[in-house]
């Protein structure tokens, strides 16, 4: 695929598991993962199980390839009110999370609780593709290997595939069988079995 | 009943002079709108003398050509004051577009509706009816639209990473932007709504009061700005559907991305 002045960039994702990214800040990550999540203007070709993207309606695409922000933001009175199904109390007591979190006003969360209700928020809509943008950088190392678990488990049980950007080598040996190297808007391989497609 | 008193140009002086007395006051305390308030009192003068004579002129021809023209002009710069008023505003001609079309589809299929089926007047464009019917009108909309795009385009640049997060959840364009677009309705329409539940308790409205000095009848007065009244907020309304319709449509692809790029300004 190819955007704005970038060189192109080709990617493949597979089911049940997750490519991690790795590259400096402004090397332009998070607008790779925008681009495929088509928030922003790009070209290219997309294609999820053989459907190109452009016969998916934007919605349908987004709600399948979900993409989870560095910064999450919260717009309705309730934490609850941004879910459709409401997380089982399981999964929150798993992250650290009591029940009422759900009616919390969403003013009242501290960082780390943004981030971990917003995991939940785009599992939710159940997305057959994660685009993570470092999904644990606001949590502390336990709920964070918790958090990477559960996420892991998520791509495991529903065939999910994910791009996964971490500032961490060793998550990123933790959780993906590829890595990749973002520089100057340039993708390389950096570790793990050969890149293919 | 009696005419209006006719005024000299002695007493435009005389009304002028505490004008002049606020000015001296505002440049004493150095708020920098002295300046602002002769151009404006200049132009004040100098644009209503012409439309004085632009409009006996009408009135003494009457014919429906240049009733037309007048209504045209009357858009262009309407539409050009929309506008401007916008601190971020479309790209190329299609910020004039906007105001322009939306102004053309409400104001003048209001001020037609009330011509051809609640006023009719003989013949229909009469220009004593048809143009200070749709003047009210239009410089209403005007101020509505201008007011309810500014706010929107505002809205929407403040709140960008939080509608890219609605539309990442998998949301429409349109339910992304429902908060501000329903505020952007109510900033418009209130001050209508405002004056329409004051008026005639804390302000005579200008049209009424305007019938009154000329020796109207008082309660045949208040027909005419009652009607008035639902014509501008007709125009107002249905101009902001319009303006902010069309705004969302420029400010959204067909991929449903929020095209912030596609405006300038500031």
């Amino acid at each position: 695929m190819q955007f704005l002045e970038w060189s192109a960039i080709d990617l493949e994702l597979e089911a049940g598991r997750a490519v991690c990214l790795l590259g400096e800040s402004g090397s332009g990550k998070s607008l790779l993962l925008r681009a495929i999540a088509d928030l922003i203007l790009n070209e290219g070709v997309l294609e999820l199980n053989g459907r190109t993207r452009e016969s998916f309606s934007p919605q349908e695409w987004r709600r399948t390839v979900g993409y989870l922000p560095a910064e999450i933001f919260w717009w309705e009175a309730s934490v609850g009110a941004h879910f459709e199904r409401l997380p089982m109390e399981a999964e929150l007591k798993r992250l650290r999370l009591p029940l009422e979190s759900l009616e919390w006003v969403p003013s009242r969360l501290s960082m780390g609780e943004r981030q971990r209700l917003g995991i939940l928020r785009m599992l939710d809509r159940q997305p057959s593709v994660l685009l993570l943008d470092e999904p644990t950088a606001n949590l502390n190392d336990e709920i964070s290997s918790v958090a990477e678990s559960l996420i892991l488990e998520y791509l495991e049980s529903r065939e999910a595939a994910a791009l996964w950007v971490t500032h961490s080598k060793a998550q990123a040996a933790r959780v993906a069988k590829r890595t990749y190297r973002m520089l100057d808007k340039v993708l390389e391989l950096a570790g793990g079995e050969g890149a293919e497609g | 009943m009696t005419a209006a008193i006719d005024l000299n140009y002695w007493d435009i002086a005389f009304a002028a002079s505490i004008v002049l007395g606020l000015g001296v006051l505002l440049a004493y305390y150095r708020l920098g709108v002295t300046r602002s308030l002769v151009v404006a009192s200049i132009r004040l003068v100098i644009q209503l003398q012409v439309i004085g004579y632009v409009l006996k002129f009408l009135f003494a021809e009457g014919r429906l050509v240049y009733v037309a023209i007048m209504a045209t002009l009357m858009l262009l710069v309407a539409s050009r004051e929309i506008m401007v008023r916008q601190k971020l505003r479309l790209k190329g001609w299609a910020s004039f577009g906007v105001g322009a079309s939306t102004l053309f589809v409400s104001s003048f299929a209001v001020a037609l509706f009330g011509l051809l089926v609640v006023v009719k007047p003989e013949p229909w464009y009469l220009p004593q009816y048809a143009i200070p019917l749709l003047g009210m009108i239009m410089s209403n909309t005007m101020s509505g639209v201008s007011l309810s795009m500014d706010r929107l385009t505002s809205a929407l640049r403040d709140n960008r990473a939080i509608i890219e997060q609605r539309l990442a959840l998998g949301q429409s364009s349109r339910e992304s932007i429902q908060p501000y677009l329903r505020d952007c309705i109510r900033t418009g329409i209130m001050p209508v709504v405002n004056s329409m539940a004051t008026a005639g308790i804390v302000s005579l409205p200008g049209m009424m009061t305007g019938q009154i000095l000329a020796g109207a009848d008082p309660t045949e007065a208040v027909k005419y700005q009652i009607i008035i009244w639902f014509f501008i907020a007709a125009g107002v309304g249905f101009g902001m559907a319009t303006a902010l319709r069309l705004l969302e449509m420029r400010l959204f692809d067909d991929r449903q991305r929020l095209r912030l790029d596609r405006l300038v300004g500031e």
